[in-house]
């Protein structure tokens, strides 16, 4: 009997004093992040690899402490991150299978990604079901958090409402004379969003411009010749385009040529990934797009100053839109994750925490301000920005005319659906 | 006016670019009964060689001029290594087998090389667009279009012009469309089908390759870019006739100037007037429009 009551005692003894060293060891554990995104197909290129140089650069940063402050704590609240990065090529359904992959398999304990709205209307709810913190990095559409509430999914970075509602602005504030518009977008939800959009804002802004043509061909064709004749031939003063990736590009090495961007006034609303290798070919005026305020667009401050070196030194190139996505999200997570700690480096927060702080979080990274003020604090506003591209003598590309909106200018107000606000005339943002 | 101009001259651009393509891969089947899944890499392919070169040789500051010959090059290069490679290293073993069999062995071939281009030349879009404007500018109308791209037309007339002197006037011709018709009874007659094989794989290669090249400087370079030219191509070859040359000309036009005056009159039925065409087609004629009627071996 004694020597039971002794075990007991010893056994009691061993969990007490095993405790904090058990605490202790989960707050070394790495915090590994899945980083779905683009590493084959069309996409890569302008988004997938810009994004994953992004989150290698503020994983090594973090983890060595040399972020600026306030995300100067070494790794996730002193955990190490390892990330996991996966190609987002293939579809949605692989995308789900693969998200399911990451949670299940490769026990990640956040999941930051996805560029394709396709991707992220479809792993939304799997992620809600399965419990686990997405933070989407770069996808558009508005609807995610318009036709559902989540506990665990979040967006840190802005829709692609304000783009067009920003491009539509843009065209009637500084160019009041003009009196038609034609478009060419790709023939999918981005690009048919995108003109909607546009178009929708017009309808309030410019009621009496007339449309001359909306060409969509479709997603990766190519050969844009027919749509290029088309638009010439309709003479629009302004032609908007939410044309991305290769589909940009060709579009640009096709129409510069064609007289297209002297004939009318081109509005890129994605344009800011084709500057990096076309500046050559982009003609003086055309009106371009970073998806917010990144890139050539991004403010001068800390977190900017420190991002564009540290991607330079990595990739000898500058950063463009996406990789400012990718690490404004990780810093959102990063900001999340410390809040939920309260000030304590040994605590492990839980999920429910860190998605507690995520709501509603208010930060500074490398384009500026962020709030997620929008779905019930899980999306994202920031600032729209837009400019008029003028080159020096050497060709170099430089903008002028730049307008940056408020975010209240271009976003709806909370608890009203982009497509409804825009159909209203903006009304609640005036 | 201007609007149908434009849709006649856009309608013989792409017909042309379409024709060239397609042809290679009409001219496969027809030889050697093999659907080439990987014929939009192909196409792919030469694309990046010839932007290799056209980078290569303006960063030299060549004369511009020389780009045709330098396109040409790349879609002959391009196209030969891989011909033989694919012909001889993996199609030869299959041959004789099950058509549903080679199809599934051009489609690991196209998932194959589109890591392999990957793998050389990386994700980044490779851009040379110097030969659209070292050409000038031509008007038709108020529309105007780089030289450049009546270089594809001229292309494509050769190119159909040489493979109809050769199949239908050249002793070797005759050989060839003797395979084409019957391979068993060829063979039995002493030709050598294994080469012709070889022969006609490498010149549907080179032309894929040569459409790729003479594409290259007007897009940009991307991995992934073959997928959607192949299922453009299909629709050609549906449409005109599987193996047939006629037909590939025919099925170029009608996808041509369909897809053509849709954008300019009916710009969202563009992606579905198509491939309405071609259902219709293949509702009446499932053979398509050129092909002849197969008996059915019990």
């Amino acid at each position: 009997m004694n020597f039971a009551r002794l075990m007991t005692s010893l056994a009691c003894t061993a969990l007490v004093a095993a405790a904090p060293l058990a605490a202790h060891a989960q707050a070394d554990k790495p915090f590994k992040i899945g980083v779905p995104t683009f590493l084959s197909g069309a996409a890569a290129g302008p988004f997938g690899i810009p994004a994953k140089n992004a989150a290698e650069i503020f994983a090594a940063a973090a983890n060595a402490g040399e972020l600026p402050a306030p995300y100067d704590k070494k790794g996730f609240g002193g955990r190490p991150i390892e990330l996991v990065v996966i190609d987002e090529a293939g579809g949605t359904t692989k995308q789900v299978s693969e998200f399911r992959n990451l949670v299940e398999q490769q026990g990640v304990d956040m999941v930051v990604g996805y560029t394709s709205s396709g991707d992220c209307l479809a792993v939304a709810p799997v992620a809600e079901e399965m419990k686990t913190l997405t933070l989407f990095f770069d996808c558009g559409t508005p609807r995610i958090f318009e036709a559902a509430d989540y506990q665990y999914v979040f967006r840190p970075v802005a829709t692609a409402t304000m783009d067009n509602v920003g491009a539509a602005l843009y065209v009637s504030e500084k160019l009041p004379e003009f009196k038609s518009y034609a478009g060419i977008n790709q023939n999918y939800a981005w690009g048919q969003d995108a003109w909607a959009d546009f178009e929708g804002t017009l309808k309030s802004a410019k009621p009496d411009a007339k449309l001359t043509t909306s060409q969509m061909p479709k997603l990766g064709a190519g050969q844009y010749n027919a749509e290029i004749s088309a638009i010439l031939g309709s003479k629009p003063d302004v032609v908007h385009s939410s044309f991305w990736g290769g589909d940009l590009e060709g579009l640009i090495l096709q129409g510069a040529p064609r007289g297209l961007f002297k004939n009318s006034v081109v509005v890129l609303t994605s344009g800011e990934t084709a500057l990096h290798r076309q500046a050559k070919q982009i003609p003086d005026g055309t009106i371009i797009g970073a998806r917010g305020p990144n890139g050539i667009f991004a403010p001068e401050n800390t977190y900017n100053t420190w991002f564009r070196k540290a991607y330079n030194d990595k990739t000898k190139e500058w950063p463009s839109y996406p990789s400012y996505h990718m690490v404004q999200s990780l810093m959102a997570a990063k900001l999340a994750y410390e809040k939920a700690q309260g000030g304590d480096a040994a605590k492990v927060p839980t999920k429910e925490d860190v998605a507690k702080a995520l709501t509603g979080l208010s930060f500074e990274g490398p384009s500026g301000k962020v709030e997620m003020s929008l779905g019930k604090g899980h999306q994202a506003v920031q600032e729209m920005v837009y400019g008029r591209v003028k080159k020096d003598a050497d060709g170099n590309i430089g903008f002028v005319d730049v307008v940056r909106y408020a975010p209240e200018r271009v976003n709806p107000p909370e608890g009203v659906s982009s497509a409804d606000w825009i159909k209203a005339g903006l009304k609640a943002a005036n | 006016m201007n609007g149908l101009l434009g849709a006649v001259v856009d309608g013989i651009l792409y017909s042309a670019w379409l024709f060239i393509i397609a042809v290679g891969l009409t001219l496969i089947y027809g030889v050697m009964k093999i659907l080439n899944m990987a014929h939009g890499t192909f196409y792919a392919v030469g694309a990046y060689v010839a932007v290799t070169l056209l980078g290569w040789w303006f960063a030299q500051g060549l004369p511009p001029w020389g780009i045709v010959p330098v396109m040409i090059l790349s879609a002959l290069v391009a196209g030969l290594v891989l011909g033989v490679v694919v012909e001889r290293g993996i199609l030869a073993r299959f041959a004789g087998r099950d058509p549903i069999v080679l199809l599934l062995v051009t489609y690991a071939l196209f998932l194959i090389l589109e890591d392999v281009i990957k793998l050389i030349w990386g994700v980044d879009p490779w851009i040379a667009s110097d030969p659209l404007w070292v050409f000038g500018q031509v008007e038709f109308g108020e529309l105007i279009y780089p030289t450049y791209n009546l270089f594809i037309v001229v292309v494509a007339a050769v190119v159909g012009g040489l493979l109809t002197w050769f199949l239908q006037f050249t002793a070797k011709g005759k050989i060839l469309r003797a395979v084409i018709h019957d391979p068993e009874v060829s063979r039995s007659m002493g030709i050598n089908v294994g080469r012709w094989n070889l022969i006609a794989f490498i010149t549907g290669s080179v032309l894929a390759a040569l459409g790729g090249a003479f594409t290259a400087p007007t897009i940009s370079v991307v991995p992934g870019m073959g997928v959607e030219v192949v299922v453009m191509m299909f629709a050609v070859v549906v449409i005109g006739g599987l193996g047939s040359i006629p037909g590939t000309v025919v099925g170029a036009l009608i996808v041509g100037f369909v897809r053509s005056f849709a954008v300019h009159y009916w710009p969202e039925l563009e992606v579905f007037s198509v491939y309405a065409v071609m259902a219709l087609v293949l509702a009446i004629r499932p053979q398509g429009l050129f092909a002849g009627v197969e008996l059915r071996k019990i």
